[in-house]
């Protein structure tokens, strides 16, 4: 195949976004730990450790530029390198996610939890499953597996609503509550947001394969 | 920065009172790609060719300064050109095959040289053959004439006749400008297995090329060295504003 040293250069690129991936991923898994232990001093170095995440994105979107700067990427692979660059917008913002998720674990004051943590550690594997899947998808171009994983951003959508709730109900039946409810809330919320970001990839996967826009 | 294959000092270089090249500093890696890039006239082919010293073929050609390769200023007197020529190769602008078969071909400068026994020829044919990706296609082929060979193939042949010899440097001057678009990435990918073994300073037209296949990549304007940086820095944030506007296509 014509161009070797270019598509050397591709696949080490997506190496290289996987292993973003899976920084990002373990990002919101220990954001999530965290929460569970209320763990403040975990928390604080989640938030140190994100300059981490944002480096690696700054790294990748160099070399991206560097081959529209040398390569002169034509059709597929000018959708690559753009998807590229979107893909890791996106895993640095979920990232950005799972720091506001330590940030509202350092809010927290010492009393315990509301209530034990179901469906929050439960949305956190649904989002990271999409994560993986994702750049799996990317990697390998599959489309079918991309349309996929769009549609398991419903199932988070309903854990969301189904905590939110649960703990309406609680917020209701005692205003005491209201302040370590509201943190739950906003947790959750973090987590549906970082699996929204997670179906913008799969739209970008289905773009890169297909030139084809999708989402709105 | 890496080791140094070619040093140029102070280097210039006049066709009687022409100045073709104005005070050259530069230094070359080893084991890199080094483009020279620039409009006609600007002195990149004049400066390649002087690594070799090719430009003492022509009438009214006066150097000074120095041209440094293995510790050795090739411009001093009573240097070997025979041996800097083996140390130096040379791939030009449209493929010139001798006139001979394929095997004739890659044999002629060690028996110039007389480098090699007879019957270590056959081996030395077939690496050449293989360092440049030919050896498959043209293995039962070996003693029809290089001039049946696709365009391509003559340069890939060029190429492969340089390298018994044993080279550490190989100069090629615009080696793909005769060549389809597939041909020339293919010549370009083959740079990129070369440059394992050899020194490679290319004289492109095509700036495009430059950016693709180079580590380094030198700007020359009207004689002078503007800009010499490695090829990832000049194609995104050159230094000089001459160098933007020449990649850029606003002019040249």
């Amino acid at each position: 195949m014509a161009r070797e040293h270019f598509q050397n250069l591709l696949r080490g690129l997506e190496q290289e976004l996987v292993g973003m991936g899976e920084m990002v991923i373990a990002a919101i898994d220990r954001s999530v730990q965290a929460l569970k232990k209320v763990d403040k001093a975990e928390a604080e170095r989640i938030i140190v450790d994100d300059a981490r995440i944002n480096k690696r994105r700054w790294d990748i979107e160099n070399q991206c530029i560097l081959l529209f700067a040398t390569q002169q990427p034509v059709a597929g692979d000018l959708r690559e390198i753009v998807s590229f660059m979107d893909l890791i917008t996106n895993l640095e913002r979920m990232a950005d996610h799972a720091k506001g998720i330590a940030k509202i674990v350092v809010m927290h004051d010492q009393t315990p939890l509301l209530k034990p943590l179901i469906d929050i550690p439960r949305m956190a594997d649904k989002a990271c499953e999409m994560i993986r899947k994702s750049l799996t998808a990317f990697i390998t171009q599959d489309v079918a597996a991309a349309r996929a994983i769009i549609d398991m951003d419903n199932e988070v959508d309903a854990l969301y609503e189904q905590i939110f709730r649960e703990l309406l109900t609680y917020m209701m039946e005692d205003p005491k509550t209201i302040t370590r409810a509201v943190y739950l809330i906003w947790v959750s919320h973090n987590l549906e947001r970082i699996a929204d970001r997670v179906t913008n990839i799969c739209e970008r996967i289905i773009f890169m394969v297909t030139g084809e826009i999708i989402g709105n | 920065m890496k080791e140094i294959s070619i040093e140029t000092r102070q280097l210039n270089l006049f066709y009687d009172d022409f100045q073709a090249l104005i005070a050259i500093d530069l230094q070359i890696p080893v084991r890199q790609i080094t483009a020279l890039i620039g409009p006609s006239g600007c002195g990149k082919s004049t400066l390649l060719r002087v690594f070799n010293r090719m430009n003492d073929l022509i009438d009214g050609v006066r150097v000074t300064g120095q041209v440094i390769i293995d510790a050795e200023n090739i411009f001093a007197p009573g240097m070997d050109l025979l041996a800097l020529r083996e140390k130096v190769g040379m791939v030009f602008q449209r493929p010139n095959p001798f006139p001979l078969s394929v095997y004739e071909n890659i044999v002629f400068g060690l028996a110039v040289h007389g480098l090699a026994r007879r019957s270590e020829y056959p081996a030395i044919v077939e690496r050449a053959l293989r360092d440049v990706l030919l050896w498959d296609d043209l293995k039962d082929r070996l003693h029809h004439s290089a001039l049946k060979l696709s365009l391509e193939q003559q340069q890939r042949l060029c190429i492969a006749r340089v390298l018994p010899l044993k080279p550490k440097i190989l100069l090629m001057d615009e080696p793909c400008s005769a060549l389809d678009p597939i041909a020339t990435l293919h010549i370009e990918d083959l740079m990129q297995k070369l440059k394992q073994e050899y020194t490679i300073v290319i004289v492109t037209h095509n700036m495009h090329q430059a950016a693709r296949a180079s580590d380094r990549t030198g700007f020359l304007y009207l004689g002078k060295l503007i800009e010499f940086d490695e090829t990832a820095k000049i194609f995104t944030q050159p230094a000089q504003a001459l160098t933007e506007n020449y990649i850029s296509g606003r002019f040249g």
